[in-house]
């Protein structure tokens, strides 16, 4: 490992599941990363992760000196294609000001320990091919590519 | 993959698992069954890219001094092989429907090859190979009990 990288302290932060509080920082910060502003998209995810299915959804943040550094959102899925159940990641992000310190790692543990505690033993993510960083992540976190591969079809041709 | 990705590989992998340790040419050939002389024209490659450090004197060798974090397997991959898809159609102006449609698969092999590859650091094949030991040894003791 690089001595500048080991180098870098760890903060104190807390892992929780989302209140509605939350939001807006939430928002902001999957705005700030990817570019697109889609209070609509997590608002519906926040009713549907507070009102069903809490004991399999999992929308996890970090927080630390009063500011959110980070969220990972999965939940349990079952039978779709054929699959066992499992854990599925679909929403993760990390303020950029706040990388390299061990936040997106908290999160993908406590998210797989949520998983772990209902008594799924796999989980899954889907990544874009061209978003090395959090393919990168994924991996260095263990992740290899799983028995399936995704098909598409471009229906204006 | 060619040969002298696979050595650099081998030999970066070795020196990053302890930074502070210098490695001779030879001490790596051994251990990897690779000739010194093939050995040496990889490390060449690599000290100019600047991911590792060449020791002179008694005890010298070679040491690691890139970003494990931040070097993943096609930064090494591209430095003995082209790797981009634009090489595999020879000649695109009289290629035919049929070298296109197979370009067309080739392509999509390699832009998942490529991806896998661009994802996987220094840093995460230490942790495998780290996760894979720990794997063999719980195996090893439900043998023995």
């Amino acid at each position: 490992m690089n001595k500048a990288d080991s180098a870098i302290a760890k903060p104190d932060i807390t892992l929780r599941r989302i209140r509605q509080t939350d939001l807006a920082s939430v928002v902001a910060l999957d705005t700030r990363v990817t570019g697109h502003a889609k209070p609509e998209y997590w608002n519906d995810m926040y009713e549907r992760f507070a009102s069903r299915r809490a004991d399999q959804r999992f929308f996890l943040v970090a927080e630390g000196d009063g500011k959110l550094h980070g969220y990972m959102a999965g939940e349990v899925r079952a039978w779709e294609f054929g699959s066992e159940p499992c854990g599925w990641i679909f929403g993760f992000a990390v303020d950029p000001d706040s990388r390299l310190r061990g936040i997106g790692e908290a999160l993908f543990q406590g998210i797989a320990d949520e998983f772990r505690r209902v008594g799924i033993t796999t989980m899954r993510t889907m990544v874009p091919r061209s978003s090395t960083l959090p393919m990168a992540f994924f991996r260095s976190e263990g992740m290899v590519a799983g028995p399936y591969i995704q098909l598409e079809l471009d229906l204006e041709h | 993959m060619q040969q002298a990705s696979r050595l650099a590989i081998y030999a970066l992998i070795e020196l990053a698992s302890d930074p502070d340790k210098q490695v001779s040419v030879s001490e790596i050939g051994e251990k990897y069954r690779i000739s010194a002389h093939h050995l040496a024209k990889v490390m060449n490659t690599l000290g100019r890219a600047g991911l590792v450090r060449s020791i002179r004197g008694v005890g010298g060798g070679y040491s690691f001094s890139g970003n494990a974090r931040r070097t993943t397997l096609l930064d090494v991959i591209n430095l003995f092989e082209d790797t981009s898809s634009d090489c595999r159609l020879h000649d695109s102006h009289v290629a035919t429907p049929v070298e296109w449609a197979l370009f067309d698969v080739t392509k999509e092999i390699n832009e998942i090859s490529n991806a896998t590859l661009a994802s996987i650091t220094i840093s995460t094949m230490l942790k495998q190979i780290e996760r894979n030991n720990k794997a063999a040894a719980r195996k090893e003791a439900a043998t023995v009990e």
